[in-house]
């Protein structure tokens, strides 16, 4: 290997190791807040990577209809706790989110013919395709599970994550797809080419995780969801209810998710099963991370990125093994510096 | 007879079934035989213990590769491919168990997932197993002579290693280690309060639902005559704990259940969805997930307890405790001999000094009641003192030894048994199972023994001693009570039942009278008395001081974590330093 | 007499199979202290929980003259009710500042935005709390705890403020010192309704006092009737008492 192989995989792995960051972030916040391994973090990277390149296909995504539906049972649901509960007043709320919102988003879809809109706009409707189904997902699983346990609701995670990405194979079939560039753009540094788009990953990260930094730091509904992860019991005695800290976090999440494909959709071929892969990988980094730590989960991330893109020049064949087992050393570090664990409730 | 009814029904069923039925079927129930394999290693590990895993699939895999590889490439006998596959098995289960177990129960599963992927790949990337396509031309396997290359054939053996597995699983339930395994999920501190050594239970029920799998992958290498990755994936491994959660994840026949409704409802999905969706692909899943979702929103125990109250006559326990010669009592101290002597212990939680500078004995055949305002760090003394939370500093004797470093677990062996201040029991199992855990370290027989039912002699000594120290704290009664039943003052007598089960000779009490009534506080204060008679040291935490002033020798008093006042309790109750911790008011 | 704020009648507990709490009924007025006092493991702390809603219970709760029904903690705190817990629930690696101001979230979720100016009033109840307002509530000492965990309360602006065991390990100069602002409160029209194992103290600020004992009320009246009633000096003032 030489340098500049050296460094194109470095860049190959920062790109990559910037997306796991950004899941990565996303995981730990909904774990710390709401106790959700949130293993269908993938299939939303999925979903964001693949409504988007429909419209670039000229062609009408399947994920409105998911959207739509979803909605109205959320909608269902709702409005008959509301009516035995005599809490009239809360279908306005019920029936704008749930059913007119994604009303009027596939509305635009099937009008707009978004394959002629510019890139912008369509990723803004990609994410408004998209976003609202992370909240929607909490409300109908893990709102009535909110009290049940950790192993419970990952077992949980795991079946949301089977039925996303088994819908995700129906409305997208088994063909993978990529979506044009952000920017075109290449830049000569030094011996390196960089192009525009590893610029673009990696700026829209950084820029993301300082947002989210200032927005947990600044805003109040930033610090109730801080509270929230401190304390439930806390926050629930000031009012900051459990169940909206849990649907904030998940649009947070189904957020970022959806981003992330975006980003990432013009530099690798996405199939619908791709999520899953990289939503695991940015949990290496969160495991890294303890499922704490922003800070370390960002770093562990782009040390995932890094040693996946040299061990696919080396061996290639293992480079998911290779990955994989980075946990193991982790886990086993964590295990010995762990002290007697005990939960005294 | 009756009980056994829907069981025999069940046998004489499976015993005519290869005869009966299609070919198709037949497959069918071997496929159903080999996943309940699997299923009930998970029963045991996630149901009972309480640990997750999706990784069981890995295991089928190893014990599928061991004898693929053995037998074709080195014509191994696959009966000794089957021994090697088992050790290796366990020996991986050892490794990942000893970096997983250990940890907060979110890791295993996470851990779990990683390497059953990992497994996977490597299934699919290594040459000498054939790559992605695989090992073929398996030899048949062979019994007695007998060729089992048809799945008629096949049918038999798969079905008596899942009846064996099911009957050892269930017998080892029932037995010293079941209960302690049993214990698990009731979080490790009481069960390591009584005994037992929770990392090595958890690390010996994730071995054995891992050998369980490699016999299921063994028996699939010799059923199919050839393997390839494909059924050892993570998605597999997650279907297997899906059987397992549908069919009822606490109950041996769940396994089968699971396994069973799993496979047809596959297999029959599989035929109906692509021509509802118009396209092929693993529809399946969507269907299965959706229905894990609402099995654990709903019902989350899985079909089994339903199917039971159906058949109601299947389960019941057995109703009564045989006598059996007692237990072997280890020698007690003199009377008025020192038990326990704690010097200047100090406890530091992140920044807050729980208690400084304690000092207090015990002696045998006394009463030594610790009091003070709640919150002044009564309930910390005794974690230190029991090895639940470790002194920072100080030192804590006991019998002549020092025991500030030793685990609850070696401490309760040197004859200190204990109470909790909220208690801990695990409220689906009766009574007399929850007190004979107190007994865990008075037996001494295996898992291996527990499975074959060697023990009887043993177990049954120890229900009798369990029994009889219900019958001593006045729950003679409710044996058979579940223990989530009982009223919080009597679940607090079966506490001071369990602890007596652990032979002590001191005993650590943390506000047994908290509860109780008017007659039940005599009773107790009775019963101390009798055991102090004994020559048994008690130390007591106690509000009621009804309670302590008659029935304490000496009296400690805590307040901001130090030792404010001790004497006899009419001093005590003179001092002005007690009295103004105790009704300092506002003036 | 005008209504109650809080009305409690028949309110039954139970921990799966066991019965922890039953037919408690109880009144606090506007302007109030009441207290409730009782032994360890009498139900007190359980029945605060399930009047917050924290925990399911029957029978009913009326608080401002509506029935509760379908009670979400929440929707309490908004009405106006609010809680300081046994354990305090400060958010440890938050500012002081921050928790205060998280203490305030429902009226600013509905538009009252005046957090500022409460946060005066309780730094001007606490100063202690303004020297350490940059502080982590999780380096605090004990008392300070208690007085953010009492502050956090009032940040809500609540009609009534149920405090549990606020004594709980605090040495008396400070018990002392939160008692005097507890009893200080009934001035500004907050109803009080405060839970106590530390009866004496309880009783000698509180107007009316129920005795909790074994999940059930075994007396109520008037708190001097009550401090001086013989049996509650018997069992719950302990040492003082005589012997049998």
């Amino acid at each position: 290997m030489n340098l500049e192989i050296a460094l194109l995989l470095g860049q190959d792995g920062i790109v990559n190791g910037a997306i796991y960051a950004l899941l990565a972030l996303a995981l730990v916040l909904v774990f710390a807040v709401t106790r959700v391994i949130f293993i269908p973090q993938g299939e939303f990277v999925a979903y964001g990577a693949l409504t988007l390149a429909t419209f670039q296909m000229g062609k009408t995504p399947n994920t409105i209809w998911l959207l739509l539906g979803v909605g109205i049972l959320v909608a269902l649901i709702d409005t008959i706790i509301a009516v035995r509960g005599g809490n009239l007043g809360r279908l306005k709320r019920i029936v704008l989110w749930n059913l007119v919102l994604p009303a009027v988003v596939v509305g635009l879809v099937l009008l707009l013919e978004p394959g002629k809109l510019p890139l912008a706009a369509q990723v803004a409707l990609t994410l408004a395709i998209v976003v609202p189904l992370g909240p929607m997902v909490y409300r109908l699983v893990y709102q009535p599970l909110a009290e049940a346990s950790v192993l419970i609701l990952l077992i949980v995670s795991v079946a949301v994550h089977l039925v996303l990405a088994g819908l995700g194979l129906l409305f997208f079939g088994a063909e993978g797809s990529r979506t044009t560039p952000f920017s075109e753009a290449q830049f000569q540094l030094g011996t390196l080419a960089v192009n525009g788009q590893t610029v673009f990953v990696v700026g829209t990260s950084v820029v993301l995780i300082i947002a989210l930094y200032q927005f947990f730091g600044r805003t109040l509904y930033g610090k109730a969801l801080r509270a929230t992860a401190i304390n439930r019991v806390g926050a629930r005695l000031m009012g900051i209810s459990n169940t909206m800290a849990g649907k904030l976090s998940f649009t947070l999440a189904a957020g970022i998710g959806a981003l992330s494909g975006i980003l990432i959709s013009p530099i690798t071929t996405v199939y619908y099963d791709t999520g899953f892969m990289i939503g695991l990988k940015g949990f290496v980094a969160a495991i890294i991370a303890g499922l704490a730590s922003y800070p370390l989960a960002a770093a562990g991330a782009v040390l995932v990125g890094l040693l996946e893109s040299f061990s696919s020049f080396w061996a290639s064949a293992f480079k998911e093994v290779i990955v994989f087992t980075l946990i193991i050393p982790v886990l086993m570090w964590r295990s010995l510096t762990s002290h007697h664990v005990e939960e005294e409730e | 007879m009756k009980r056994h009814l829907p069981l025999l029904v069940f046998l004489v069923a499976l015993a005519v079934s290869p005869v009966m039925l299609s070919e198709f079927y037949v497959t069918l129930l071997n496929y159903i035989g080999l996943y309940s394999i699997v299923a009930l290693g998970l029963v045991l590990l996630t149901g009972v213990g309480g640990l997750t895993s999706f990784g069981q699939a890995a295991f089928v895999g190893l014990g599928a590769y061991a004898t693929g590889y053995l037998t074709t490439a080195h014509a191994v006998s696959p009966w000794l491919a089957l021994l090697i596959g088992l050790a290796l098995t366990a020996v991986v289960a050892l490794i990942l168990g000893f970096m997983t177990l250990r940890l907060s129960g979110h890791y295993l599963p996470l851990g779990t997932i990683a390497w059953g992927i990992s497994l996977y790949f490597l299934f699919g990337n290594l040459d000498f197993l054939g790559g992605h396509t695989g090992l073929t031309s398996i030899p048949v396997l062979e019994l007695f002579g007998y060729r089992l290359d048809t799945g008629r054939r096949f049918y038999y053996i798969i079905w008596i290693a899942l009846l064996g597995a099911i009957l050892a699983t269930q017998n080892l339930l029932n037995s010293r280690e079941g209960r302690a395994i049993r214990a698990l999920k009731g979080g490790g501190l009481m069960a390591e309060a009584m005994g037992v050594n929770t990392a090595r239970t958890k690390t010996v029920i994730f071995i054995i639902a891992a050998l369980f799998a490699c016999v299921s992958g063994w028996l699939y290498a010799h059923l199919q005559r050839f393997v390839n990755p494909t059924p050892f994936g993570l998605h597999i491994g997650i279907e297997y704990l899906f059987m397992a959660v549908v069919g009822g994840a606490a109950h041996v026949w769940g396994a089968l259940v699971g396994a069973g409704l799993i496979t047809v409802l596959k297999q029959w999905l599989q035929d109906i969805l692509p021509k509802i969706f118009g396209q092929s692909g693993n529809f399946e899943v969507i269907f299965f997930g959706l229905m894990l979702i609402i099995v654990l929103q709903r019902a989350r125990d899985g079909i089994w307890p339903w199917l039971i109250r159906v058949l109601p006559s299947m389960e019941t326990g057995e109703r009564v405790v045989a006598e059996a010669e007692p237990l072997p009592r280890r020698q007690m101290p003199a009377t008025g001999a020192v038990v326990l002597e704690v010097k200047n212990a100090r406890k530091v939680f992140g920044g807050l000094v729980a208690n400084n500078n304690m000092s207090l004995t015990v002696k045998a055949g006394e009463v030594m009641a610790l009091i003070g305002p709640n919150g002044a760090g009564k309930s910390t003394m005794f974690n230190c003192i029991s090895g639940v939370a470790p002194v920072t500093s100080g030192e804590i004797d006991f019998l002549g030894q020092r025991i500030e470093t030793l685990e609850s677990r070696e401490i309760v062996r040197r004859g200190m048994g204990r109470t909790f201040q909220h208690v801990r029991l695990l409220p689906t199992m009766s009574v007399l199972e929850n007190v004979a855990i107190g007994a865990h370290l008075r037996g001494s027989k295996g898992v291996l023994s527990a499975s074959l039912h060697l023990e009887r002699t043993e177990e049954a000594r120890l229900l009798a001693e369990a029994k009889r120290q219900l019958e001593r704290v006045g729950l003679g009664g409710h044996l058979f009570d579940e223990a989530g039943s009982l009223p919080l003052g009597q679940q607090r007598l079966m506490e001071i039942a369990r602890a007596l089960c652990t032979d002590p000779c001191l005993l650590l009490l943390d506000e047994p009278a908290a509860g109780l009534r008017y007659l039940e506080k005599q009773a107790l204060a009775e019963l101390l008395r009798k055991l102090r008679g004994e020559g048994m040291g008690i130390l007591l935490v106690e509000h009621d001081m009804d309670f302590v002033m008659g029935l304490a020798d000496r009296v400690v008093v805590m307040e901001f974590g130090e030792k404010i006042s001790e004497g006899l309790p009419e001093e005590v109750q003179k001092d002005p330093v007690v009295l103004e911790a105790y009704l300092g008011g506002v003036e | 007499m005008t209504a109650p704020i809080l009305e409690v009648r028949d309110l039954c507990v139970s921990y799966g199979k066991v019965e922890a709490l039953h037919h408690v009924n109880l009144k606090v007025f506007a302007g109030q202290i009441v207290t409730v006092i009782g032994p360890n493991g009498a139900g007190k702390t359980t029945m605060l929980s399930a009047i917050m809603g924290l925990l399911p219970s029957s029978g009913e709760i009326e608080f401002q003259g509506e029935v509760q029904r379908d009670i979400e903690v929440e929707h309490l705190v908004a009405g106006g009710m609010t809680l300081v817990p046994e354990k305090r629930e400060l958010f440890g690696e938050m500012s002081v500042e921050d928790n205060l101001l998280l203490g305030a979230f429902q009226r600013y979720r509905v538009g009252d935005r005046d957090e500022g100016k409460t946060m005066d009033q309780v730094f001007t109840t606490f100063p202690r709390l303004r020297e350490r307002r940059k502080q982590l509530s999780g380096t605090l000492s004990g008392g300070e705890r208690q007085m953010l965990a009492v502050g956090r309360a009032l940040m809500a602006k609540p009609k009534l403020l149920m405090l549990d065991e606020p004594s709980l390990g605090l040495a008396p100069l400070i018990v002392r010192e939160i008692f005097h602002i507890i009893a200080d409160l009934r001035q500004t029209g907050v109803a009080t309704l405060l839970v106590e194992q530390n009866a004496r103290a309880a009783l000698q600020i509180a107007d009316y006092g129920y005795v909790l004992e074994t999940g059930s009320v075994a007396l109520d009246g008037q708190s001097r009737a009550l401090a001086d009633d013989p049996r509650v000096v018997e069992t719950y003032l302990g040492l003082g008492g005589k012997k049998h």
